[in-house]
């Protein structure tokens, strides 16, 4: 068999039913990713062994009648800044080379006993911190869609490999848009879901208060299904939401007669492609053919979503960073002193972005400046909950542009701050602690794919993914493509 | 909001987050997390006077789960992943009698 568009929940059905074997599809995607990742780069590393004796587990467990479960034999691609017990995780950085966790991420413990069977660990902007996924020690991803673009970041690499059939789903995490933003760009749905709905344990932290671990898919059904697989309260997570997360798969037909949807005026104007602008426009139209209430509400604070972002996130980076400092695991520079030797390691094993980042936070809580930056960032976060909290009295979900334009062309944008101009209409989510997703919806004037994101207040997966569906059905069928290029 | 950030600024950063800049990352730097502030001094814009700060998405009190022991991992597996270790224990280069 071919990998090609094969989807989870098509899989999983047949696995379970013994009329597929996961050993098959697993080795057909093995074999894709052989002869394409070379140029695309989507893996650190490749779990073929491993991937190949999950499988036939899970062929054997269906014909000895055990129950399998909701992901039986599916392939799916994990971002290499979640713990994988055995595998070496390495965040992309060199000073996490050749780590080998003695523990699982709960999400990896969750997708395996759902079934699923890991394929291997995906390229990343080094600690997530990136749009563009260039930032990684191991080299660049390619946009599978045409492989002189970036695949967005920092899950690129999750973005790249479900792009290009590598897997049918895979697991990024998302502190600013990092998997709505790459899910744009490869022409994939992407999902941030709600502060808290998953579990964190195991992911590498970046910024606390604003990490989620979040589905990849090619349709918005199997993105339902891995969310459906991973959400849910967890003790090891003191910020898990208590509560059991309610199943969004069995709502996601359920329409949008009477939904109300509100564009956001604010993420449509300046700073905007204007091509990117009348997807979004188009998307609004399909969901009032199928009956939803369209509307333009205003949330003004967003757009001071990404000055308040840039000083939180380094800020928590900066104390969330601190661990790395050659002691217990990773990086060691020898020195003569122990405080040397942390200098030595951090300086050795940190990239620019990283060291960039940690800096912009530890100034920003530094004696004299914590007032006037991080304090600061603090209250914008409150107006930002504050304008959303408004904007949801007149409607259930949001709609606005995922990134401000398509793909961009690799090493096209060398300055940080242009870059983090990718992130305005993601950011402002995570900062309230919401909900986000990410749909393909047509093509830029360059032929490249368009993401329309569908945003909803805390817990309100169920509402976004039935507008979801319903933006997805009304969407253009995606051209086909070659993965074809030099490296 | 407050005064440009100066080279000095950034060495002295930098020696706070244990990182040793180059003469030409101090500059490149500089002149980066300069830009990065300015921008984010769009928000003097905002009356935030009477704005309490948002430190975390839910408001979240001294979560706790049952004082009950469970399995942890091993010395061993502590230990596997470290750069230097002895007699079950993390070694690391001389503390004491340097500067802080």
């Amino acid at each position: 068999m071919s990998a090609g568009g094969a989807r989870a929940l098509d899989l999983a059905r047949d696995i379970a039913a013994g009329e597929r074997s996961a050993v098959a599809v697993a080795q057909a995607h093995l074999d894709r990713i052989a002869e394409h990742d070379g140029l695309v780069h989507a893996f650190n590393v490749v779990t073929a062994d491993a991937a190949l004796a999950r499988a036939a587990e899970v062929d054997r467990a269906v014909a000895a009648g055990e129950p399998v479960g909701p992901l039986a034999g599916v392939p799916i691609a994990v971002k290499d800044n979640l713990a994988t017990r055995g595998v070496e995780t390495t965040c992309s950085s060199k000073i996490l080379q050749g780590w080998v966790p003695p523990y699982d991420a709960t999400v990896v413990q969750r997708i395996a006993a759902a079934g699923a069977v890991v394929v291997g660990k995906t390229n990343l902007d080094e600690f997530a911190m990136g749009s563009s996924t260039e930032n990684s020690a191991f080299g660049p991803t390619r946009n599978p869609v045409r492989t002189d673009r970036v695949p967005g970041g920092s899950s690129g690499g999750s973005a790249a490999a479900v792009a290009a059939d590598f897997a049918p789903i895979a697991l990024g995490s998302d502190t600013g848009g990092s998997i709505r933003q790459p899910a744009s760009f490869c022409g994939v749905v992407g999902v941030k879901p709600t502060y808290g709905l998953v579990s964190r344990y195991g992911l590498v932290a970046f910024a606390s208060s604003l990490d989620q671990v979040g589905p990849f898919a090619n349709s918005v059904a199997d993105a339902a299904l891995l969310l459906d697989a991973i959400a849910g309260p967890d003790p090891a997570d003191a910020t898990s939401i208590p509560q059991a997360a309610e199943a969004v798969l069995p709502r996601l037909d359920e329409g949008v007669a009477g939904l109300r949807v509100g564009i956001v005026s604010e993420l449509l104007g300046e700073g905007i492609a204007p091509d990117v602008a009348a997807r979004v426009r188009e998307a609004a139209e399909a969901l009032a053919a199928a009956g939803a209430e369209v509307v333009e509400v205003s949330v003004p604070a967003v757009t001071y979503g990404l000055s308040a972002y840039y000083l939180i996130a380094p800020a928590e980076a900066s104390s969330n960073l601190a661990r790395f400092d050659g002691v217990r695991y990773g990086l060691r520079v020898d020195a003569p002193t122990t405080n040397e030797m942390m200098v030595a390691t951090r300086t050795a094993g940190f990239g620019d972005e990283v060291q960039r980042r940690i800096m912009l936070g530890t100034y920003a809580l530094s004696a004299g400046y914590y007032d006037a930056f991080y304090g600061k960032a603090q209250k914008v976060r409150t107006l930002i909950g504050r304008d959303f909290a408004a904007a949801y009295e007149q409607a259930d979900v949001l709609l606005s542009p995922t990134a401000p334009t398509t793909a961009f062309e690799l090493g096209a944008i060398a300055d940080p701050l242009t870059m983090y101009l990718n992130d305005i209409c993601t950011i402002p989510t995570n900062l309230a602690g919401h909900a986000a997703m990410s749909v393909p919806f047509g093509t830029g004037d360059d032929g490249l794919p368009v993401g329309v994101q569908v945003l909803a207040p805390a817990l309100g997966e169920v509402p976004m993914f039935r507008a979801a569906a319903v933006v997805e059905a009304a969407a253009p069928a995606p051209a086909a493509f070659e993965i074809a290029g030099s490296k | 909001m407050s005064a440009r950030i100066t080279r000095d600024d950034v060495a002295h950063v930098a020696a706070l987050a244990r990182l040793r800049l180059d003469e030409e990352h101090l500059d490149l730097f500089t002149g980066q997390l300069a830009a990065i502030l300015e921008h984010a001094e769009d928000v003097e814009a905002l009356d935030l006077s009477d704005v309490p700060p948002t430190s975390h998405p839910f408001p979240l009190v001294n979560v706790a789960r049952p004082d009950v022991a469970g399995p942890t991992l091993s010395n061993d597996d502590a230990l596997a992943a470290a750069p230097s270790a002895q007699d079950g224990r993390f070694r690391v280069p001389t503390i004491l009698g340097e500067a802080p």
